[in-house]
């Protein structure tokens, strides 16, 4: 049995609570969510926390809902709950798809969305999912709340601009006509986090592309974004060749690191590959 | 009715009895158990592969208040139990007192009154080591310029641990020359683990008023620990306990001693309490018993119609920083010498050379039927080659070179007597069961669309159940087994066997076993295992050995018991016993069946005041000792069918049809549930499973987010078929099974993925293929993610 080192625990009741919690236990306390990463962490002692504030019981961060211009996510909704809303499949396929392979079903039970993109793994599937549709991260502090782009929302592997004092509360979705998403992945197993995937979203006028997003999660893309192969679709007509095109910005421009998952010429060609997979799924999806 | 009809009701798919107690939560594993006062240990492990000592400080870990006891290696040294015997007749370190030789290595040992302080000491003994170059490649351990890992041998033979040959070479080399045909190949079977769910453990008490040691431990071998203990420590052995409660998978990880346990003992020595010691996952993959990790160069010789001739092979051992590996002493090399096959050879020959590296120790685990597994997969992969460069069906290809019923009993190249076997049958069920020629076809037409489809065959013979005991012991204990059957008045039986469940279902099986010889429903069969104290000596369980021995054990003494039995009818019929005859679960007047008596009433005679005649004893009770004959043979035909995304190289097995001929079956629901277990193994290990290391020697594989074992999503429904080819050695005709599917399927998913890729000219790609393995294939660009080279691409 792997042991934690001593820790203290508090139980929030309330995101008022948990701030002040926060702010009472310094730098050295952390948030526990799901605790389907910070837990095997301390208990592989490569995480010592002070303290534990458990915000487990914050119900009022678990939705999921539309104001009719944006898809609402609480930070506290499960991977399930994602998973299993009708109203997230509908807008957005693309969260489906990466629900339906991130961890298990046990994980997923427990585990959370916020949770999941504040432990900032290079490899989350969620981080290049909504890197992909340009979403929005709520974050609240002692001060208030303060609202910062996805692709802003990354420092670097595991540290995001979420202060020590603060909590993120909800991501943000607009929600605009004639899109289609995708993701697609590629693990070694099951469960296994990503060898590399990508998830597209694509908004389209006629057979042109209006507007477009790529995610990229596990190849080292900044902001799990690929920026030059976005830009290389806008106005394109969705063919082969412009996914094509996009396929070969989105490897070049991505950064790999060798790995036990692969080779960087291998992942790079993942990074193409799977672009052009999510992409043409994406439009397939927007056409309806 | 006769009595093979009554031995069939008792055989048969019936649900384990040990099932209520496991699917209810109530079983009881070595951390379920706590005693009175009981401390726990926790282990300090060497963060590098290879270092000098030079100083452990632990005067900070002894003042924590809840610490007990620290124990050092140089603690050790002083009770003569620094190092220990392995099961090769090598040593190894319990706790490191010279130089740590593999990252995870034992070197401290805490004693504390909890084990969350227990773990927090460990991180106030300070080390201070000297880091010394490292050895990682097998291949190159033997070069002059190498370090020495095992200085401390001072036999001047460097990193080389043995050498070892089977087979005639002149002959061999003679087939070669004059061949039509020669197709070699470097073949890597990787480093993997057996992972089982629970990892190892032990609880040592010694009682300092009667000096009785009790180990409760994690053990597939319960008798031979006990000897073990008894040499190691100088306990007397009769003041010596081995206690094998519930075991969660042992699959050979659970056959050597491990330090952790000999700590636990010398804690229990120093403080007066019984002291607890269970590994977490982490170090159960990173210091115990791997499997694997045999570099081999396979060659096969043909005419140029087919007709194979010959085999060799040259193999480089990976054993790791001490020689750990548990099988029979005169064979360093297990059964590889059953790399012949299941074919009708000219000759073979195979050359096997045991190196240390600086990796944990160990080699023979994870069901490998003692090597088997590496042998076959070597057989059943070049047999493929040998296909794809004929061009030849690979199915046709072994059918032609299957070895025919007639010729069993059959001596292989390199001196193995086959019992028997009917292999051209089993290939015609497993092809009959998978449709093959319409497989083929789907092939032929999907490649047209670019769709890349493998159809996976592998044929394979096992040697298991060892001994016999003049050519097989462990430590000079020979491999044979003890049965001791007591039947009550009221004819209910106790069955105590040497050999040790870890799920393989004995407490059912063992009860038919002796069920059908006596007449009885298994229901009124108790069997008694894991305790040394409650049963006679024997082995153990590995090696697919339980049925093969102590299944026969079971069975022979169960026949002791009918021929006590039949001098109590005699009596009671008053008739002499010659007069009587076993039919229908009872001894019967011959000529006048009506006369019978069944067991549970000639066990009450037997204890009765009734007059049995001169010389006989009464009771009913009896024990013996089953030495086996020879190994028994099972076989199998295996096709693995899988489709390959070849833009991403990801391998999903669509179908697996495994036929198994492991001789009589006694509960065919324990068979299917053995080769159900054993496939996916299979799978996991030619897919994923893999334990690998960076250059400096830092262990890759240590926690099943980096060593991947399949899930059901990767693993599916099996389509199972049987032969039934009774060993005719073999009490009861049956064969070992347990081992099978893992020995089997491995080659049967890897021929799948080539002949997947066969398109794109793919002859060969190591395990595990994962998705980058299989796209590097395809590539042909060098597969960087395996082996030790260095993160730099």
């Amino acid at each position: 049995m792997q042991v934690p080192a001593y820790v203290e625990y508090e139980k929030a009741t309330s995101l008022t609570h948990a701030l002040s919690l926060l702010a009472k236990f310094g730098p050295e306390a952390r948030v526990l969510a799901g605790g389907h990463s910070l837990i095997p962490m301390m208990k592989l002692r490569l995480a010592q926390p002070e303290t534990l504030i458990d915000i487990n019981g914050l119900t009022e961060l678990s939705y999921l809902d539309s104001t009719g211009t944006e898809l609402r996510i609480g930070a506290m909704t499960r991977h399930a709950e994602l998973l299993g809303s009708r109203l997230a499949g509908q807008h957005f396929p693309i969260l489906h798809d990466a629900e339906r392979v991130i961890a298990d079903p046990v994980v997923r039970l427990w585990g959370t969305v916020g949770g999941s993109l504040c432990q900032a793994d290079p490899s989350e599937d969620l981080s290049a999912a909504f890197a992909a549709l340009e979403a929005t991260m709520v974050i609240a502090g002692i001060e208030g709340k303060r609202t910062v782009p996805a692709r802003e929302f990354h420092i670097g592997p595991y540290e995001t601009v979420v202060g020590p004092g603060e909590i993120l509360t909800e991501i943000k979705i607009a929600l605009m006509p004639g899109g289609g998403s995708a993701y697609e992945k590629v693990g070694r197993r099951a469960g296994d986090w990503p060898v590399a995937a990508a998830g597209a979203a694509v908004w389209l006028e006629g057979n042109l592309i209006r507007t477009a997003g790529i995610g990229l999660t596990a190849v080292g893309a900044p902001q799990f974004a690929a920026r030059e192969a976005e830009e290389s679709l806008i106005g394109a007509p969705a063919t082969q060749e412009a996914f094509a095109r996009a396929g070969r910005l989105a490897a070049e421009h991505c950064r790999p690191v060798f790995d036990q998952r692969g080779p960087v010429e291998y992942k790079r060609h993942l990074a193409s590959e799977l672009t052009v997979r999510a992409l043409r799924r994406a439009v397939e999806r927007a056409r309806g | 009715m006769n009595h093979d009809h009554f031995r069939q009701q008792a055989y048969g798919p019936a649900a384990r009895k040990e099932d209520a107690r496991f699917l209810r939560g109530k079983g009881t594993f070595v951390d379920d158990i706590a005693l009175p006062g009981m401390l726990h240990g926790a282990m300090l492990r060497s963060p590098l592969a290879h270092a000098r000592i030079l100083s452990v400080d632990t005067a900070a870990a002894a003042a924590h208040p809840m610490v007990e006891a620290v124990i050092t290696g140089d603690m050790l040294a002083e009770r003569g139990l620094a190092w220990m015997p392995t099961l090769s007749a090598d040593v190894q370190a319990v706790l490191a007192t010279d130089k740590v030789r593999f990252q995870g290595q034992e070197v401290a040992f805490v004693v504390a009154r909890d084990r969350y302080s227990a773990r927090d000491a460990l991180e106030l003994i300070s080390v201070d080591y000297e880091p010394l170059p490292v050895v990682m490649d097998a291949g190159l351990a033997l070069d002059p310029a190498a370090p020495v890992i095992r200085d401390d041998l001072g036999n001047g033979r460097g990193n080389a641990i043995f050498d070892w040959s089977a087979g005639d070479k002149a002959a061999t080399d003679a087939v070669f020359a004059s061949a039509d045909v020669v197709v070699s190949q470097e073949l890597l079977y990787p480093r993997s683990h057996p992972a089982p769910l629970e990892t190892c453990g032990a609880i040592a008490d010694l009682d300092e008023i009667t000096g009785r040691l009790t180990i409760w431990c994690t053990s597939q071998a319960p008798h031979a620990h006990r000897t073990m203990y008894a040499m190691m420590t100088g306990l007397p052995e009769h003041k010596i306990r081995v206690v094998s409660p519930d075991i969660g998978g042992g699959f050979g990880n659970k056959v050597p001693i491990y330090p952790g346990y000999l700590c636990a003992i010398v804690g229990s020595m120093m403080t007066g309490k019984p002291v607890k010691w269970v590994e977490d996952r982490s170090e159960n993959l990173m210091s115990t018993s791997f499997a694997r990790d045999y570099h081999m160069r396979g060659e096969i010789a043909s005419t140029a119609d087919g007709q194979i001739l010959a085999v060799r092979a040259k193999v480089i051992a990976d054993h790791g920083a001490f020689n750990g590996a548990a099988q029979p002493a005169k064979f360093p090399a297990g059964f590889f010498h059953i790399f012949t096959g299941s074919y009708d050879l000219k000759a073979a020959y195979c050359e096997v050379t045991g190196v240390y590296t600086n990796k944990a120790p160990g080699g023979v685990a994870y069901s490998c039927s003692f090597r088997v597994t590496e042998a076959v997969y070597l057989i059943e992969r070049m047999v493929d080659r040998l296909a794809a460069e004929l061009g030849s069906d690979p199915a046709e290809l072994r059918m032609k070179n299957l070895l025919r019923p007639e010729q069993f009993p059959y001596t292989c190249p390199t001196g193995l007597e086959y019992d028997s076997g009917d292999y051209p049958r089993a290939l015609r069920t497993a092809l009959d069961l998978a449709g093959y020629d319409a497989l083929r076809a789907e092939q032929a037409a999907g490649r047209q669309r670019g769709e890349y489809m493998g159809i996976g065959l592998s044929f394979f013979t096992e040697g298991v159940g060892a001994g016999p005991k003049h050519q097989m012991d462990i430590l000079g204990l020979g491999l044979a087994d003890g049965a001791d059957l007591r039947i009550h008045p009221t004819g209910k039986a106790v069955l105590a066997v040497s050999c040790q469940t870890q799920g393989q279902g004995h407490e059912t099986t063992f009860a038919q076993i002796v069920a059908a010889e006596l007449g009885l429903s298994p229901d009124d069969v108790e069997v008694v295992h894991g305790d040394t104290d409650r049963t006679p000596f024997g082995l153990g369980t590995y090696g697919s050995r339980s049925t093969a021995v102590s299944g026969a054990a079971a069975a022979v003494v169960a026949r002791k018991v009918r021929d006590r039995a039949r001098l109590v009818a005699a009596a009671m019929l008053e008739v002499a016993a010659d007069d009587l005859e076993w039919s229908g679960g009872a001894w019967r007047v011959k000529g006048d069946p009506e006369q019978a008596r069944g067991i549970a009433e000639i066990a009450m005679a037997a204890h009765s005041g009734l007059d049995l005649g001169t010389g006989v004893e009464g009771h009913l009770d009896a024990i013996t000792v089953y030495n086996p004959p020879n190994l028994t043979f099972p076989f199998g035909a295996y096709i693995c069918v899988t489709d390959v995304d070849a833009g991403t190289g990801q391998v999903s097995v669509r179908r697996f049809i495994a036929v198994d001929d492991c001789g009589v079956r006694i509960n065919p629901m324990i068979v299917a549930g053995q080769v159900h277990r054993g496939l996916a193994d299979g799978i996991g290990i030619a897919l994923m499973q893999n334990i690998t290391f960076d250059a400096e020697g830092n262990c890759l594989g240590g926690s099943l987010m980096d060593y991947l074992l399949p899930t059901s999503v990767e693993v599916p429904s099996p389509e199972l078929g049987a032969t039934v080819t009774p060993s005719p050695h073999h009490p009861i005709g049956a064969k070992g099974i347990g081992e099978s599917a893992t020995v089997g399927s491995p080659a049967a998913v890897v021929n799948s993925v080539i002949d997947a890729l066969a398109p794109f000219g793919v002859k060969h790609a190591d395990m595990p293929l994962t998705p980058a393995a299989v796209w590097c294939a395809i590539q042909a660009v060098a597969n960087t993610t395996k082996g030790v080279k260095a993160p730099d691409v």
